[in-house]
């Protein structure tokens, strides 16, 4: 079997000669199953206090195998990494399902089991490992803006309880398994920030570290996060990590999205990933985009020099990443630019002083 | 939004209690917004960073700073730019990089506690994914001489770069600038330590950056303005040369070095630079002279232009847009060329070529087209009784294009906007106004020979009205062809249902500035085949992709909507009884309360300037016309109040009312609630929605029994409007035209605004504590909803009728509808009062066949007369 050495020298190695290639949608997959409320709460949870439908990282204890069917599939479909099923595991997020004390255990569960279908998939092809990556999402809470609209000083969540909360993530996926760490979907970059600040606190308390990938969000056509920062303004923030990549996903469809991949694309100097929606939400919340429209989007991106790193966010399946993994294929990756040495600064836009 | 660069980084001072009295005092009281405003101040001004400091013993500078630090985060025009969090204790600096999303700096260490402490804290800054101010500190002390400065931060540099790990471009030294001609001789070469120090420390440090106090320098002669910033800007002038490259400056307290008086800029020389002994006492001597003088200089209109040939100067005054020279320029002219003709064929024209040009490049914006489109009008019209004399036939023309804004809708200001763009282009335009019936419209293109007819409407029966043109057309075997735009049209509908009505080409044309290329590709002979060909190819495509959407779209009935509708608790909600009931008039509104309540955005996209107000003021690109504009737009606001060309006049009224099980809202003569005086009927939300979401209805937001009520409005800026217009028309002024309707629009939209807020706050009084800034007001955070007839929650405008009719909107207000349900004056605004706090904006969307029958019985009219009024929201196609 492989180790998480030899998987990441691989990736290193392999990142340089062609486009890798991540997972797509999870919930949009586990809706497919059509579960119910008895699903979710397995014979494990029967008396929980309050409805845990929806509560879709807990299928990783109580339904691992639809998961594990997943993984599989997209790992089929040709993915390289697969991404943890623990979008919401943070004890912040899990609030709502009155589920805190359980997040710890979700993103072992979740990355032990990723890594499990990733190690057989593996086996099956040696020359090509499987990649985990522990996924941690923006928590449904927002450290720079106020939930209430009378009091813009307000906060309802801290800098500290967020770095608490992602360090103890962070520590379950990697001791489940994980072989890297990606901060995604984020709308507010101090999220991200107090999310990165965590992992770096973990990696020097135990003294090893895996590669980070950052994903960020823009929520509308106007290119700016649910915070307001610009792309390059994103960039400057969470540049200090030195990440394996930045990039973008969710929110957007590949049209909408392109410009805010170049854009990010001329100004970082590390990898540049992206994984967009299927198309924009329709008026049924469902979305349209077909694998052979996506597919035939990040081609021209691919081929356009834009992108080291694709995958699919919400409406994608694994016929969307079959598509795309077929279109990128032998497509040169982007070639990593070397920046001159700035100050790279940002408030809600980038602010760079030459040295 | 391009990346900001810069050579010499302005950190803005004044939010720092530290140095202002004036800061600290609003901390101090917490008066915060008036604090933001200050930082607000500072952007505005120029700062490229904003300088931080709550140190003050009788601060909680811990709280003070995380407080005002989340508050400007939601602030976007203070937030754009970076902050320095600025304080002497660690505790606030880690507060304080706990609160910002950007890269910030943290000012400052230093080596003054030791090693291990410093190195300490900047592990922890580069965590947080900060820059740092490193003072020229240490165990020792504070670093005066060059020597000490360079030996510090050469320490520091090294131990950041090789221990911690620190990016080197993030290091930024504070070697220390001291006041200099304080009478101790010591003190004399500190500006020059410094500017020695800062050369040798850029090159022993690669990367790093120089910043300082600069006010320090001038301490001694506070009190003394003029010499100040004198010594400022020559301090600056020399420590830039040797690389400071940053510096906490009030760029208003900064002399341009040139313009310092020769005597005063040397004898300053002499003190930064230590050059002679009495250095000192010779700054002083003239020091007092200077005190009372400054004051700056007369902005001069620059009228070098004048001196050029008349050709030159006619296409100077077109691309600049001024009218204040024209007729004599034009008579100039007209007094060289054979013919009068001339003039428009010669000068003009190649003007007007010069305006259309950079007008496609984007080099120009609507507004300065308009302003010049107004400057060829006068001249033309200066010109015509001449060309009349002489009885000669036209200019050749690019083409004629007839406009029309259609029946029932009187909105004309896109139309308009199209009309003087073509114009500029040369095109010849044949503009028949507003209200146009279908039959003058095909009566005037066949009476002038047109080659395009371009239909515009605002409102959705307008759509309608389209489709009917052009089956006109058809019928009447014609071929021009046929253009539409507007605020509801769209391509898409124009591709579903006006296309295929009519044979020959049926466009959409987005905007103003897509309205030449249209044109002429549809008039070129080489290129019109292949344009139509392109054009009927895409919304083939567009159709088939909305045939295919249709099919596979989810429906569901209009049952289970009504069962999806949000539940609401109507036994704990508290229903507060409006002060009155029955309506209430409001005769001559002052205009001067509705000012502040103007929202600019839409103002600008009127003009096609994209961009938020204020921002688009500063726009890189939009910038300088945004500002031309919005000064226009002032005066001509001043103008309108100060000499009453328009009047406001609205009416209100509150009603008892439940709502039905089938979606209308029954209103009650009186409490008892035994007979009806009207009703509404709305129309529901028809989408498979997850669970936790709900099919909305406005009539949802009503109680089903008991007490409730909701209330109506129309308001208008309009009146009295059409006198100046005409006016305006009389000078060949269409941009004072457009400019007067887009002020009126933005009047009688702040107009709703702030009634809604009156009947919030008195009238209705459900939340009578409310307390919101404009910025909240124009974001809608506040309780209860306005909705308009017409627009996505209520999309049916013929409800319009009933509220007319129950607010006496025409005998109260003057508010007349039109056939199509256009309110006129023009400058109008009427809708829905709901109070409860689950109300919230929605679009209806879909309305399936159904909801549709349904809807035809509750209103007691035929399904088709249904369809019609609802056809822009029709998920189907009628039979």
């Amino acid at each position: 079997m492989s180790t998480r050495e030899d998987r990441l020298a691989y990736l290193e190695a392999e990142s340089k000669k062609r486009i890798i290639v991540l997972d797509g949608a999870m919930g949009t997959m586990i809706q497919r199953y059509k579960l119910e409320e008895e699903d979710y709460r397995g014979e494990r949870f029967a008396d929980w206090k309050q409805d845990v439908k929806g509560n879709n990282d807990l299928l990783s204890i109580t339904k691992p195998d639809v998961i594990k069917e997943i993984h599989r599939e997209y790992l089929e479909a040709g993915a390289d990494i697969l991404g943890t099923n623990t979008f919401s595991s943070t004890t912040i997020a899990q609030a709502d399902y009155a589920m805190e004390d359980l997040a710890y255990e979700m993103n072992v569960e979740s990355a032990r089991i990723a890594r499990e279908v990733a190690d057989e998939m593996t086996a099956k092809t040696p020359d090509r490992p499987r990649l985990v990556a522990g996924a941690m999402g923006p928590t449904n809470r927002t450290c720079s803006i106020s939930p209430d609209v009378n009091d813009p000083g307000y906060r309802n969540v801290s800098f500290d309880e967020l770095r608490i909360a992602y360090k103890s993530a962070a520590q379950g996926l990697l001791e489940g398994g994980s072989d890297i760490l990606i901060v995604e979907t984020i709308f507010d970059t101090l999220n991200a920030k107090a999310a990165l600040f965590a992992i770096e606190e973990l990696f020097d308390e135990q003294g090893w570290r895996v590669p980070i990938m950052i994903s960020g969000t823009l929520t509308d056509a106007s290119g700016r996060t649910l915070s307001g920062q610009t792309a390059e303004a994103f960039w400057n923030s969470i540049r200090h990590v030195n990440p394996f990549s930045v990039g973008l996903n969710c929110a957007l469809g590949a049209d909408l999205m392109r410009p805010h991949i170049a854009a990010l694309s001329s100004v970082a100097d590390v990898r540049v990933s992206t994984y967009p929606n299927a198309g924009l939400p329709n008026e049924m919340g469902g979305y349209d985009e077909t694998p052979e429209e996506m597919g035939e989007a990040l081609k021209e991106w691919a081929q356009s020099g834009l992108i080291n790193v694709v995958g699919g966010c919400c409406g994608t399946t694994p016929a969307h990443i079959k598509v795309i993994a077929d279109s990128v294929k032998g497509i040169t990756p982007r070639q990593v630019p070397e920046l001159d040495v700035k100050m790279r600064l940002s408030g809600l836009e980038p602010f760079n002083v030459a040295s | 939004m391009t990346t900001q660069q810069a050579t010499f980084i302005n950190i803005g001072e004044r939010t720092n209690v530290a140095g202002s009295a004036k800061f600290k005092r609003l901390i101090a009281e917490e008066q915060y917004d008036e604090a933001l405003s200050v930082a607000l101040q500072q952007v505005e001004n120029g700062a490229n960073v904003i300088d931080i400091n709550m140190d003050d013993a009788m601060l909680d500078s811990e709280k003070a700073m995380v407080r005002f630090l989340n508050l400007i985060a939601a602030e976007p025009d203070i937030a754009r730019v970076p902050v320095m969090i600025d304080s002497s204790k660690w505790s606030v600096i880690e507060a304080g990089l706990q609160c910002v999303q950007g890269k910030a700096i943290v000012n400052s260490i230093s080596l003054k506690e030791g090693k291990e402490q410093f190195v300490e804290q900047a592990k922890k800054i580069k965590r947080y994914g900060a820059a740092v101010v490193v003072m020229a500190f240490d165990e020792k002390g504070q670093a005066d001489t060059k020597e000490r400065k360079v030996e510090i931060c050469k320490r520091s540099y090294d131990v950041l770069v090789n221990e911690v790990g620190f990016p080197p471009e993030d290091i930024i030294f504070d070697p220390n600038i001291f006041a200099v001609a304080t009478g101790i001789e010591e003190h004399n070469n500190y500006a020059v330590d410094f500017i020695e120090a800062t050369r040798i420390i850029r090159e022993q440090c690669p990367h790093c950056h120089i910043s300082g106090g600069l006010s320090n320098v001038s301490f001694s002669f506070r009190g003394n303005n003029p010499v100040r910033e004198a010594m400022h800007s020559v301090f600056l002038y020399y420590a830039v040369q040797a690389g400071m490259d940053m510096g906490i400056v009030n760029p208003a307290q900064l002399e341009v070095y040139d313009e310092i008086p020769k005597e005063l800029r040397e004898r300053v020389e002499d003190v930064i630079l230590n050059r002679r002994d009495d250095a000192t006492d010779r700054l002083l001597e003239i020091a007092d002279e200077y005190k009372s003088k400054g004051g700056s200089k007369a902005a001069t209109i620059d009228l070098s232009w004048r001196e050029k040939p008349v050709a030159e100067r006619l296409s100077f005054a077109l691309v600049k847009g001024i009218d204040q020279f024209i007729t004599e320029d034009t008579e100039e002219a007209r007094q060289q060329f054979d013919q009068p003709i001339e003039v428009i064929e010669g000068p003009l024209m190649d003007g007007m070529n010069v305006v259309g040009d950079l007008f496609g490049a984007g080099k120009m914006f609507l507004p300065q087209v308009v302003k010049s489109a107004r400057v060829m009008k006068k001249a033309v019209a200066y010109l015509m009784p001449f060309i009349e004399e002489g009885k000669e036939a036209g200019s050749e023309s690019a083409g004629k294009v007839l406009m029309a804004t259609v029946k029932g809708d009187v909105h004309d200001i896109g139309k308009n906007i199209v009309g003087v763009v073509l114009q500029c282009n040369n095109f010849e335009v044949i503009d028949l106004g507003v209200m146009v019936p279908t039959q003058d419209i095909l009566q005037a293109a066949n009476d002038h020979k047109v080659d395009i007819i371009g239909l515009s409407g605002l409102i959705t029966p307008s759509l309608e009205e389209m489709v009917n043109v052009a089956k006109e057309m058809k019928r009447l075997n014609m071929d021009i062809p046929l253009l539409v735009g507007g605020a509801t049209t769209s391509k898409v509908h124009t591709a579903v249902k006006i296309d295929p009505n009519y044979q020959h080409p049926t466009i959409h044309v987005l905007d103003a500035s897509r309205a030449v290329g249209v044109c002429s590709n549809l008039l070129s002979p080489v290129k019109r085949a292949q344009y139509e060909a392109d054009i009927a190819q895409e919304y083939k495509k567009v159709r088939e992709a909305r045939a295919k959407k249709q099919k596979t779209g989810n429906k569901i009935s209009i049952e289970e909507a009504r069962a999806a509708r949000q539940p609401i608790d109507w036994q704990t909600f508290k229903v507060v009884k409006p002060a009155f009931l029955g309506t209430k008039t409001f005769d001559d509104y002052p205009l001067e309360e509705l000012v502040d309540r103007i929202d600019w955005t839409p103002f600008f996209r009127t003009w096609e300037l994209a961009g938020n107000y204020p921002k688009i003021l500063q726009d890189e690109v939009v910038g300088e016309t945004a500002r031309n504009l919005f000064d226009d737009a002032q005066a001509m606001l001043k103008q309108i109040i100060a000499e009453k060309w328009l009047t406001a006049k609205a009416v209100i009224g509150f009603w008892p009312a439940n709502a039905t099980e089938d979606d209308s809202i029954r209103l009650f003569k009186d409490e008892d609630r035994r007979e009806d005086l009207a009703a509404f009927h709305m129309v529901r939300q028809q989408i498979p929605k997850a669970e936790g979401r709900y099919d909305n209805c406005l009539a949802d937001y009503i109680a089903p029994s008991g007490e409730d009520y909701m209330g109506g409005f129309a308001v208008t800026a309009g009146h009295g409007i059409d006198v100046k217009l005409a006016e305006f028309e009389a000078e060949h002024d269409d941009y004072r035209s457009i400019l007067l309707k887009a002020l009126a629009d933005r009047l009688a939209e702040a107009f709703a605004e702030h009634m809604h807020e009156r009947v919030r706050k008195e009238f209705w009084g459900y939340a009578a504590d409310e307390n919101l800034d404009n910025d909240a007001l124009i974001k809608e955070q506040y309780q209860g909803i306005r909705p308009a007839p017409g627009y996505p929650a209520c999309p049916e405008h013929s409800e319009k009728v009933t509220l007319f009719d129950i607010l006496n909107a025409p005998a109260e207000a003057g508010i007349e509808l039109t056939e199509g349900f256009a309110m006129t004056p023009t400058a109008a605004v009427s809708g829905f009062y709901f109070a409860h706090p689950e109300a919230k904006y929605f679009g209806v969307g879909r309305v399936e066949k159904d909801q549709a029958e349904d809807y035809a019985r509750r209103k007691g009219i035929s399904l088709s007369e249904a369809e019609t009024l609802l056809s822009p929201v029709l998920g189907y196609d009628p039979e």
